[in-house]
């Protein structure tokens, strides 16, 4: 078993190592130029300067954590999670009631469904002109566009969780003599956590595109802001570090949440632990 | 003094362009502690009958009453048991057990105490804290009957409760419902198409007919417990609850050919 997953992993590494070289080897005969295309080792050289601190240890200006935590990779990448938190969460605690509400009541689902459905077709990055006209620039802007990506998912996949909640369990609940609102709470809500958790896990992968989009047009930090702002300045090295960046933090999160799901669905069949 | 009283119930369905009658004009007595088994094949409305008894379903003519109160919703008073268990997936089993005290409000503690015991009393101590995805089907049913005991109620419905199981934890568990029966005296109507179960588990037998689904037999069976399925009582009545099922199932094959049902 602890064979197989160490097999795998190196399996795994051999398609990126060989990318690697052939990228190393363009650069290094001069056969691309690097400033279209620099070296992964260029790339990688400007990566440790953009996260580690951009001034000396000072203990004046604070303790030793802060200093190491001071690089502007990490301010940009604390700057763009904040964002995918905070608009996230906007989203999903409106999405959440709205779409049990129109799970479980019929009349709710015929009054909001159709504005539903012309409204989630709109990409959030269409809301970017309308954001700044609304919301100004810096944070607020950002945020809304990040909530509009997190909402849709959020509530469409609450609305068909709480619709197929298995009849059986609704007959079993009201046999033991449960009213309409433990129904709600302690056997619609649960039966449909499966199906309101990936829209939590999709909800959350829009969020973090939009937060890169938002972040090209709104604010003055963040690791989209700063992958555009070395693209003025021609640093391709810089450009392709922040995306590596984003890409690893991307992924963080995707296991994080993956983490956080399987422990809350440990009850639901067909789960690996 | 009859617990459950069903009189000239009828119970019709509109399917597209026709109507299906499932239940017609069906009276039935059936006393406290008593252990009936409806008996019948697909179609012949055994389970449209303890659905209205439940309370998920009305009947469209005629009234049922429990314990002398006429019925009109789902309740705690007639614990279910169903075919595919329908525990809570998202529950151990503790808190299957324990979901029927919580809405009644039950005190904690005695709750706790309650579960405990019926856990032990059906062998499930040691699976308090699984999921039901953990458990055998056999297991699974276990937790099912200990989540309607719970509630004390004097009626146990069960549908075809050991319907999905195999033969041997079949077996197992038609005993341990009896024991529970003897010791708790409460009353069971049990849903089964499996002739021998009704011989080995009821004090009485009731054949239904299909379709319209009208009462065609009602036998009461007199042979002591535990009941020996080699035994010549045994098998004579099995001979004859054979050859009344079997004219109800050609009739529902009958129908089947002429294309006036699927089911």
């Amino acid at each position: 078993m602890r064979r197989n997953t160490w097999l795998a992993a190196l399996q795994g590494a051999v398609v990126p190592l060989v990318l690697l070289a052939i990228w190393q080897a363009a650069s290094s005969s001069g056969l691309v130029n690097a400033k279209i295309l620099p070296s992964p080792v260029a790339v990688a050289v400007r990566w440790w300067a953009y996260l580690a601190p951009a001034e000396p240890y000072d203990p004046a200006n604070g303790g030793y954590v802060a200093w190491l935590f001071s690089g502007e990779l990490i301010m940009d990448a604390m700057g763009s999670l904040y964002r995918v938190v905070m608009g996230f969460l906007v989203g999903a605690v409106l999405a959440l009631p709205m779409g049990l509400a129109m799970g479980a009541s019929r009349a709710a689902f015929r009054w909001l469904n159709p504005l539903v459905e012309v409204l989630r077709p709109i990409p959030p990055i269409a809301y970017i002109p309308l954001s700044i006209l609304w919301f100004g620039l810096g944070n607020p802007p950002a945020i809304f566009l990040i909530s509009l990506g997190a909402f849709f998912p959020v509530l469409v996949n609450t609305i068909a969780g709480v619709r197929q909640v298995d009849g059986i369990y609704l007959r079993a609940a009201r046999n033991l003599g449960a009213g309409p609102l433990t129904i709600f709470r302690r056997v619609m809500l649960p039966a449909a956590t499966p199906y309101i958790l990936s829209g939590v896990r999709i909800g959350i992968g829009t969020a973090f595109i939009v937060v890169i989009v938002s972040e090209m047009i709104a604010v003055n930090n963040g690791l989209g802001f700063r992958i555009l702002e070395a693209r003025e300045y021609f640093w391709s090295d810089k450009i392709i570090a922040g995306m590596l960046t984003i890409g690893l933090l991307g992924l963080a999160i995707d296991s994080g949440v993956t983490r956080i799901n399987n422990h809350l669905l440990r009850w639901h069949r067909g789960l690996e632990h | 003094m009859s617990d459950i009283l069903i009189n000239h119930v009828y119970k019709r369905f509109a399917v597209p362009g026709n109507e299906v009658v499932a239940l017609k004009d069906i009276n039935l007595d059936i006393a406290s502690g008593e252990f009936i088994c409806l008996l019948g094949p697909s179609g012949c409305g055994k389970s449209t009958l303890l659905n209205a008894i439940a309370g998920f379903s009305h009947p469209t003519e005629g009234s049922i009453t429990v314990g002398g109160r006429p019925v009109v919703d789902p309740g705690p008073d007639r614990g279910m048991v169903f075919q595919e268990y329908a525990l809570f997936p998202w529950m151990t089993v503790f808190k299957n057990v324990r979901f029927g005290l919580e809405v009644k409000g039950v005190a904690n503690d005695v709750a706790d105490a309650r579960v405990r015991e019926l856990l032990d009393m059906l062998g499930l101590s040691e699976f308090g804290e699984r999921f039901p995805k953990d458990l055998s089907g056999g297991m699974r049913q276990r937790v099912a009957i200990a989540r309607v005991l719970a509630l004390d109620s004097p009626v146990l419905l069960m549908d075809e409760p050991f319907g999905a199981l195999d033969a041997l934890t079949r077996r197992s568990l038609q005993d341990e419902l009896l024991k529970i029966w003897a010791r708790l005296g409460k009353t069971i109507v049990f849903v089964t198409h499996s002739i021998e179960e009704a011989i080995y588990l009821a004090d009485r037998i009731v054949v239904l007919t299909y379709r319209p689904g009208t009462l065609k037999r009602d036998i009461r069976v007199e042979m002591p417990r535990p009941r020996d399925a080699a035994s010549p009582e045994f098998n004579t009545l099995k001979r004859e609850l054979s050859r009344l099922v079997s004219e109800e199932q050609q009739r529902h094959e009958a129908a089947e050919r002429a294309g006036l049902t699927t089911d």
